[in-house]
């Protein structure tokens, strides 16, 4: 056998960058979806994924209630302090490369609780990926929402745990009182 | 104050009048106010008497007056009713429009609403009870729709139910402190299971929000 020649890096960096594009590509059509439903935002996912608007022409008609098997978990519904726990072991107990979509306002900030009973927002448990505020949001944000979730897997971005400051609301309980 | 003749308050009223403190009916609702030492002896006739028969615990839940009428509200003032309710004394003159007088032995009150399948009528029992000794007897035995609401009423109270078989909290975790719905439990307190993750300032900041652009 003869020493391997010199590796032509531009050669590799290009056949890494078209891997990481298909693996891009088959990731974002094939999102097998771990839907946490707590509360009425539901009834919206419901209809999303319902044959009306049909999220598996996305390629994303297929729910797995194993996080073992899932790749996208959707938080649906207001998240207490005591079912915190539970959902970011959910989270754990999922492979990667996974993504999180806060569905629905009290996902993404709390909502309009905020009392002793309510997590203000999962991105204080587990990093989200994909906002969609909303209470609860239309089948159409939650589309937009899920295609726009497609371009963030296509394109690789790692997660964030950053709430954006449009959806920063400062806790000042004492101008209600 | 308007209890119809015959009706269940007038029957409570003559059968146990060491344990009744006040009624009263508006438009057909009865309420009947009864010392909590008495609570089962007048459970336990509400649902054997042939002449009541209230076989069905529709509600128990409670009330927590520890602010009523010693702080102005946000919301509109009510007047005084007329004639004052068990609970409150007279206001001395030249107190403020919304302040009453209430005793500190009836900072809670455990309401009891009660059906009855066969008479095809309804009355409420409350109990006033105090902070210093916040027992009451349980119902279970009676009526076993009583279990979860009076581990309801613990969990968010704080009131023990004497007797009852597994006085657990029923909303809130174990590991929480102190009882949410009470009114000196503070409005802003949180007391989550995990807490908030650090933010890692490394990670780049490019989250997706729907409908802003």
């Amino acid at each position: 056998m003869s020493a391997p020649g010199p590796v032509d890096a531009q050669q590799l960096s290009w056949m890494t960058t078209r891997l990481d594009a298909a693996l891009g590509w088959a990731r974002k059509f094939s999102i097998f979806q771990y839907p946490f439903v707590t509360a009425c935002c539901g009834m919206e996912y419901m209809a999303t994924a319902c044959s009306h608007y049909d999220v598996d022409r996305f390629g994303a008609g297929f729910p797995r209630f194993s996080p073992r098997q899932a790749d996208v978990l959707f938080v649906v519904g207001t998240i207490s302090h005591k079912i915190a726990p539970v959902l970011k072991r959910i989270y754990d107990q999922m492979v990667e490369p996974k993504w999180v979509v806060a569905f629905g306002v009290c996902t993404c900030t709390g909502g309009f609780y905020d009392n002793y009973a309510t997590v203000m927002g999962i991105d204080t448990i587990i990093p989200v990926d994909c906002y969609i505020p909303g209470c609860p949001p239309r089948p159409e944000n939650v589309l937009d929402g899920l295609i726009k979730l497609q371009e963030k897997i296509q394109h690789g971005a790692r997660v964030t745990l950053a709430r954006p400051p449009e959806l920063t609301i400062p806790h000042r309980p004492e101008e209600h009182l | 104050m308007g209890a119809p003749a015959g009706s269940v308050v007038e029957l409570l009223t003559a059968r146990f009048p060491q344990w009744v403190i006040a009624s009263h009916a508006y438009r057909g609702d009865q309420t009947v106010i009864i010392r909590r030492e008495g609570l089962l002896d007048v459970c336990w006739f509400l649902r054997d008497d042939q002449a009541v028969a209230f076989n069905v615990l529709m509600d128990l839940s409670c009330v927590d007056y520890l602010t009523f009428g010693r702080q102005q509200a946000s919301a509109p003032m009510m007047r005084s009713p007329s004639p004052l309710p068990y609970f409150m004394k007279p206001k001395p003159a030249g107190a403020e429009a919304w302040q009453r007088h209430v005793d500190e032995e009836f900072r809670f009150e455990v309401v009891y609403h009660f059906y009855s399948t066969i008479k095809n009528h309804r009355l409420r029992i409350k109990v006033p009870v105090a902070v210093g000794d916040p027992v009451v007897e349980s119902v279970t035995r009676i009526w076993k729709a009583a279990d979860w609401f009076e581990r309801e009423v613990w969990d968010m109270f704080g009131i023990r139910f004497r007797g009852h078989p597994n006085l657990r909290r029923l909303l809130m975790y174990e590991e929480f402190q102190g009882h949410a719905l009470r009114k000196d439990y503070p409005i802003t307190k949180r007391q989550p299971l995990i807490g908030p993750v650090d933010q890692d300032p490394s990670a780049p900041k490019v989250p997706i929000i729907v409908g802003i652009d």
